[in-house]
């Protein structure tokens, strides 16, 4: 395995949307240890930080937990190190959105009646949430 | 005119790199009253020195000012320099052009300009310098040594051994302190009691010192070389000179409480020695558990005792002594884990605390040695250790290291294996922390030789199922969920500073960390002293701490005491407060700030139209004082002034600086 060295943007994207930054956590395994989803995961919750920290963008990508991640916050309790995991999820989880799937919808998608009837907060979250 | 000499220290590039020296040179000429500037690249050195003896006899002056680091560093290196050309030390003034300039400043362009504004404000106030003397304090050649752990112990053994006169005070009935609880200690496996409870003889033997136990530090005045401590000992309702330490008492006291000795987990008589080995073996009555103080009836320890040495009437005592140094030895606490709630700690009687734990195997405690589950008193064929419980954690715990735990949990996974050898354990750890002589070889020892398995990951659920705990955990090394049948769980709790260690600071007159440890005076080359001077820390109330290195520190701290003490006299603060009595309103504001109650009120008569009238003012006592100046900014009439740092220098320094512009 050659470990990337370079930036990583899904990872520095992470770290604008969740406020939490990798470097903080030195692995104890808490997060894992608590956490009540892992028989679904491919890569344990502390090993996603691992690769965040290793910049392993790539593999992180091909990774099924952040979608088992059912966000009940137990990591981010326990943590020593007072990061949340669960926000880091999240944002792991929008930054593969964005890369896979290319702008999902533009206001042009949207009928004048949605337009007026949808609240602006709401478009506006979803137009952040689900386009590059 | 006064006569000042500026010398500019290079500092090599420290200085000589942010700040131009030529021009600081040239500008200096030009202050008021400078009549000699010279530069050198290390003033600190014996040559730079040399250089201004040289320049005082020459240039015959009679002020110095250097323009160097910060008086922290050298002011007393100059000091002395000046003295010994036969100037008094106080004419001599530092102007930080380092920490102050240099240090924090890029730009030349800016930074010179700066140090000459330094250079003239520390000009203008060496001309209104005075000499000033500094009184001699005698020094009281007897020393305090609050707690009776293994830290106070040997540091009242070291100062008593030079000869000194040492009291040691401790709150509990008997010296001791945690290493007394302990069963073994690591990485030798020595039995603790039989390291510990010889010193602990010694100790009260010896003929230099007294036990004070039992007993509790309520007040401390004075400054280093006449402390005045007063110390309550409380009343053991027990006549120690009576007293045959028989044991008969608390064999026959019908009422129970539970033992702070054994953490809760057994329980002692209301009259008790905390175990058997105390130091000094004379039991004491706990009122509040005591059937007489609290129903007007029993008395039975009193019937039985042979010698009659039960004296219900027994009072507190304040003692009062004056001593010349102390040394703050309160040890420390462990932390209460109830609020891990996955760690289900007070729930269920098989998860313990490490100290808990090892009073298992103590033969004098809760289960007489055997190392049993408290539920159902058989042996545990799993036990599952979890560190860091509180430690390294900034959520919810302490973000500090407690340093002992690794080792220890090994020696107890250790010690357990021999007490039941087809007993299993499991160590979840972060990181093993091995470093002390020997210490790494134990731990792998326990790994290798006792087969501990340790598995690098948390715990983030226990269970109880049927007769058994669950442990749900993460090994991160194989990245594999782990769950254990535990017969036992054991909790390496984080060490923290006494619960009342704020309180004790305050006392005592010593500032803690954020933690509440108390601090020394440098991390590095002040270990054992701390910023009050004579007063000096060892053990774990500065930081957690093992027993050899809270021994070195005891004997450390000793040390400096002897050193103290082995001196008759001590140079006072020379730079204290005094108040013009003239123009003193009597407002009292200054006394009520002063941290050192050096400042009092008196009645003075002053001529008045022809007759006398009497008026309140203040005094300053010079001893007491040490020249911290919250006075002087309280002061509604400005007349008091701390001398070296009067108003009319301050102002001095300010317009030097404010005319540049």
């Amino acid at each position: 395995m050659i470990i990337a060295t370079g930036k990583s943007s899904l990872i520095d994207e992470m770290k604008v949307q969740s406020g939490q930054n990798p470097a903080e956590c030195y692995q104890c395994a808490k997060c894992s240890a608590a956490c009540p989803v892992t028989a679904a995961m491919d890569l344990l919750p502390h090993q996603v930080i691992r690769y965040l920290q290793l910049g392993l963008e790539e593999d992180l990508l091909k990774s099924k937990t952040p979608w088992i991640c059912a966000s009940c916050f137990t990591c981010a309790a326990r943590c020593p190190r007072d990061l949340d995991l669960a926000r880091m999820m999240e944002g792991i989880r929008l930054s593969m959105l964005r890369r896979r799937e290319g702008n999902k919808f533009g206001p042009a998608d949207l009928t004048p009646e949605q337009l007026e009837k949808l609240p602006q907060q709401a478009l506006v979250s979803g137009f952040r949430k689900y386009n590059k | 005119m006064p006569r000042i000499g500026i010398f500019i220290c290079h500092c090599g590039s420290n200085i000589a790199g942010t700040v131009d020296i030529e021009k600081s040179i040239e500008a200096a000429r030009g202050f008021p009253g400078v009549v000699h500037v010279d530069e050198y690249r290390y003033l600190c050195s014996e040559l730079g020195q040399d250089l201004i003896k040289k320049a005082i006899e020459e240039h015959n002056l009679d002020r110095v000012v250097v323009g160097t680091c910060s008086p922290r560093m050298h002011e007393v290196t100059f000091r002395k320099a000046v003295t010994e050309a036969g100037l008094n030390p106080y004419l001599l003034e530092v102007a930080n052009i380092r920490e102050h300039c240099s240090w924090v400043h890029k730009d030349i362009e800016k930074a010179t300009p700066k140090a000459i504004a330094l250079l003239r404000a520390a000009a203008a106030k060496a001309a209104l310098n005075d000499p000033l003397v500094a009184p001699s304090v005698e020094v009281e050649k007897r020393a305090l040594v609050i707690g009776g752990g293994i830290a106070g112990i040997q540091a009242a053994l070291d100062i008593a051994e030079a000869g000194y006169i040492v009291d040691v005070v401790e709150r509990e009935p008997s010296i001791g302190g945690r290493m007394a609880q302990l069963e073994k200690t690591f990485p030798t496996l020595d039995c603790s009691a039989c390291i510990l409870t010889p010193k602990m003889v010694e100790v009260a033997q010896h003929p230099n010192v007294s036990l004070l136990t039992y007993s509790e530090v309520e007040e401390v005045k004075g400054f280093v070389g006449q402390f005045d401590v007063k110390i309550k000992q409380k009343a053991r309702y027990v006549d120690p000179v009576k007293c045959t330490g028989c044991g008969i008492c608390y064999e026959k006291c019908p009422a129970k409480t539970p033992s702070e000795f054994e953490m809760g987990l057994a329980k002692r008589k209301a009259i008790y020695v905390p175990f058997p080995q105390a130091v000094p073996n004379i039991p004491v009555i706990d009122r509040d558990a005591c059937l007489y103080f609290r129903k007007g009836r029993c008395q039975i320890c009193a019937q039985e005792c042979p010698p009659q040495a039960i004296d219900y009437e027994q009072q507190d005592q304040i003692i009062e002594r004056r001593y010349g140094a102390i040394i703050v030895a309160t040890g420390f606490d462990q932390m209460n884990p109830s609020h891990y709630g996955e760690y289900g700690y007070g729930q269920h009687p098989d998860i313990l605390t490490g100290l808990e734990f090892e009073r298992l195997f103590n033969a004098s405690g809760p289960t007489g040695g055997k190392v049993v589950r408290l539920s159902d008193g058989k042996p545990p064929k799993k036990v599952v250790f979890i560190q860091c419980v509180g430690s390294r954690d900034k959520a919810r715990g302490m973000n500090y290291c407690s340093k002992i735990c690794c080792m220890y949990t090994a020696k107890q996974a250790i010690l357990l294996k021999e007490k039941v050898p087809d007993a299993k354990s499991y160590v979840f750890y972060i990181d093993v922390r091995t470093a002390g002589k020997g210490y790494e070889e134990f731990q792998r020892r326990a790994a290798e030789e006792y087969d501990v398995a340790y598995l690098r990951g948390q715990v983030g659920k226990i269970f109880p199922e049927s007769d058994h705990l669950m442990v749900h955990g993460v090994d991160s090394l194989s990245g594999k969920t782990i769950e254990i049948k535990a017969d036992m769980v054991v909790l390496a709790v984080a060490s923290v500073a006494r619960a009342d260690a704020p309180e004790v600071g305050r006392l005592v007159g010593i500032n803690s960390d954020s933690y509440n440890f108390f601090n020394e005076a440098h991390p590095k080359l002040k270990p054992v002293e701390t910023h009050t001077a004579g007063i000096f820390i060892a053990g774990a109330c500065q930081a957690p701490k093992d027993i050899p290195e809270t021994v070195a520190q005891a004997s450390a701290a000793a040390v400096k005491v002897v050193g103290l003490l082995s001196k008759d006299m001590l140079q006072g603060e020379a730079c204290t407060a005094e108040v013009n009595q003239a123009e003193c309103s009597g407002c009292l504001y200054c006394e009520a700030v002063c941290p050192y109650s050096a400042i009092s009120p008196v009645e003075i008569e002053e001529r008045y139209h022809g007759g006398t009238l009497k008026r309140t003012v203040v005094e300053v006592n010079p001893t007491l004082c040490h020249g911290c100046g919250s006075c002087t900014v309280v002061c509604r009439s400005g007349t008091i002034n701390l001398k070296g740092f009067s108003n009319e220098q301050i102002l001095a320094e300010v317009d030097a600086i404010c005319l540049q512009r």
